[in-house]
């Protein structure tokens, strides 16, 4: 591991300061994929900048209904969160659904969004890698695909976002605040995250030191009727091949409103709008649920390896919503 | 590459400036800002600074781990795992993957169960650090120590004090109403640890003899009082 200078200053101003100063350094929270980067030799920050104990680590009611998560908040307690359970149980069971008990004890909400988007050859200093090292050339392209993307990739990076939190956040039109050394902004959590286009090193929009210090769950009265479907190569603790996150209001045998984002399909969380788009005022049936999952997928673009990813997100997107139409009240 | 970094452990252990040429170390005007100390041991310490100031990559901690504080040196790279085995010579959290991925390195940090491998011990001073070498009072074995070795819940025991510090974490997360992935009504109050309960939230924690058949049940006895 490359040595690196800790820090660990009194407050957020202090920690944006600090960070703007040091052009090779990065902020610290929970590590979890951070440390083992570094371990790796992945990642060769020079300072860290420890902010787990300086943004909020507590939910709080927004005046409008939402709920405002702290950057610091573990994923353990955001998914064990009464109020997340009833009023966005796709987020709990998103959070439930990733990592092991033990980490989501360490990871926190900021650093869940901030892991990295990745692939094997991302990791592996032996093999090239375009998001290590810009202009090296990709080694997925050529290898193994099982993990990689279907949606949006370039011929730079085929590596997907690995989170299932940020699946579900995309759904619910959560809203990121970052701190930065500009100020404060606010960033729709969908366009957090980038394609890899030909800057694949870029994972988000975050300018350099540039802190999240929370995330907005807006209120969503048809997310109390929602879902996270993960399929997976093992029943527990292991990425997604394809996840959903769906919220279906149904009316009359109609969909009235829906909210539908896929995870493992993407170098983001993709926010399937083609699909909801579809749905709208759409019978809900297993046919229009079937056709608005191939509108979404018409764009798809599989490898030899992860061809299944598109029948297998068809089927599960279908299946989802149709578990929601049995479940609305 | 990646074998030089697995064996930053032991290069963790030298006691002045000194890093192996694959690991190309940038500071700027070293010779100009370095500066050295000697810490409680008497042995030197070294330091470096970048132009900004405080760029110190061996710095003085305070780790309370099963009820003792410890001070000591250590370089910024150090994980707890490391800090707790081979500085401390405490060697109850065990050394799997050192990826995250095993649970062997699992402790209690304030109580919740975590992986002492992907932890930075500098980050982690203000916090009461428990491994599975304190969770027994005395001479009284904590109820699960005692069901594990009851229900043969082991066989080679690397795993185990991680599965125990794993379990007891569990444990707390299921009565405090935690549900897990497999829980049928999220938006349930109480939590019943059955079978497949049990082997979800312990997921994080693999046994390579593969005593699971034993391990739940232990659990399971603990949880059932």
């Amino acid at each position: 591991m490359r040595p690196f200078a800790y820090q660990r200053p009194g407050d957020v101003a202090g920690a944006v300061a600090m960070l703007a100063q040091a052009p090779n350094g990065t902020f610290l929270a929970g590590g979890t994929n951070l440390v083992d980067l570094m371990r790796l030799g992945v990642a060769t920050p020079d300072v860290l900048v420890d902010v787990r104990r300086l943004t909020s680590d507590r939910i709080q009611e927004l005046p409008d209904g939402g709920l405002r998560v702290g950057a610091a908040v573990p994923n353990s307690e955001l998914a064990a969160d009464q109020r997340v359970r009833r009023r966005y149980p796709v987020l709990s069971q998103a959070l439930l659904g990733g990592a092991s008990g033990q980490l989501r004890n360490l990871a926190t909400t900021g650093g869940n969004l901030l892991q990295r988007t990745r692939c094997v050859y991302f990791q592996n200093l032996t093999t090239p890698c375009n998001k290590r090292q810009p202009g090296l050339g990709c080694s997925a392209l050529e290898g193994y695909h099982r993990e990689l993307a279907v949606l949006g990739w370039s011929e730079a990076c085929v590596a997907t976002h690995p989170s299932d939190m940020a699946v579900a956040m995309a759904a619910l039109d959560a809203v990121v605040h970052t701190l930065g050394p500009d100020g404060q902004r606010t960033i729709p959590l969908s366009e957090l995250h980038r394609l890899p286009g030909d800057a694949p090193e870029r994972d988000t929009v975050l300018e350099h030191g540039e802190l999240i210090t929370a995330v907005d769950l807006p209120p969503l009265p048809l997310a109390a009727n929602s879902r996270y479907r993960k399929v997976r190569d093992r029943a527990s603790y292991a990425f997604a091949l394809v996840s959903v996150a769906a919220a279906l209001q149904v009316t009359d045998g109609q969909v009235r409103d829906v909210r539908l984002a896929l995870g493992g399909m993407a170098h983001k969380p993709w926010r399937a709008t083609t699909a909801e788009q579809a749905l709208r005022g759409a019978p809900a049936t297993a046919d229009s649920f079937r056709a608005a999952a191939d509108a979404e997928l018409a764009v798809a673009r599989p490898l030899p390896g992860n061809a299944f990813k598109v029948p297998l997100a068809r089927n599960v997107i279908a299946s989802t919503l149709l578990e929601l139409t049995e479940a609305a009240p | 590459m990646i074998g030089a970094a697995s064996t930053h452990g032991f290069l963790d252990r030298r006691t002045t400036w000194g890093h192996p040429l694959a690991w190309p170390l940038v500071v700027p005007d070293l010779a100009a800002g370095r500066k050295g100390g000697v810490d409680w041991s008497g042995r030197l310490v070294a330091a470096a600074f970048a132009p900004e100031g405080n760029w110190i990559v061996d710095v003085e901690i305070r780790l309370r781990v099963d009820g003792t504080q410890h001070r000591l040196v250590v370089d910024t790279r150090t994980t707890l795992l490391d800090a707790l085995r081979e500085r401390l010579g405490i060697t109850s959290a065990k050394k799997g993957c050192d990826h995250g991925q095993c649970g062997a390195c699992t402790i209690l940090l304030d109580g919740r169960r975590a992986n002492s491998c992907l932890a930075l011990a500098v980050a982690h001073q203000d916090t009461d650090i428990v491994t599975a070498a304190g969770l027994a009072d005395g001479q009284e074995l904590h109820p699960l120590q005692r069901a594990f070795i009851d229900h043969d819940a082991f066989q080679c025991g690397y795993c185990t004090p991680g599965q125990l510090c794993s379990a007891v974490g569990m444990l707390q997360e299921a009565q405090a109403g935690w549900p897990s992935a497999v829980s049928r009504d999220l938006d349930a109050d109480e939590v019943v640890l059955e079978e497949a309960e049990i082997a979800e939230r312990m997921s994080g924690n693999l046994c390579r003899c593969a005593a699971y058949a034993n391990i739940v049940p232990a659990i399971r006895e603990v949880a059932g009082r």
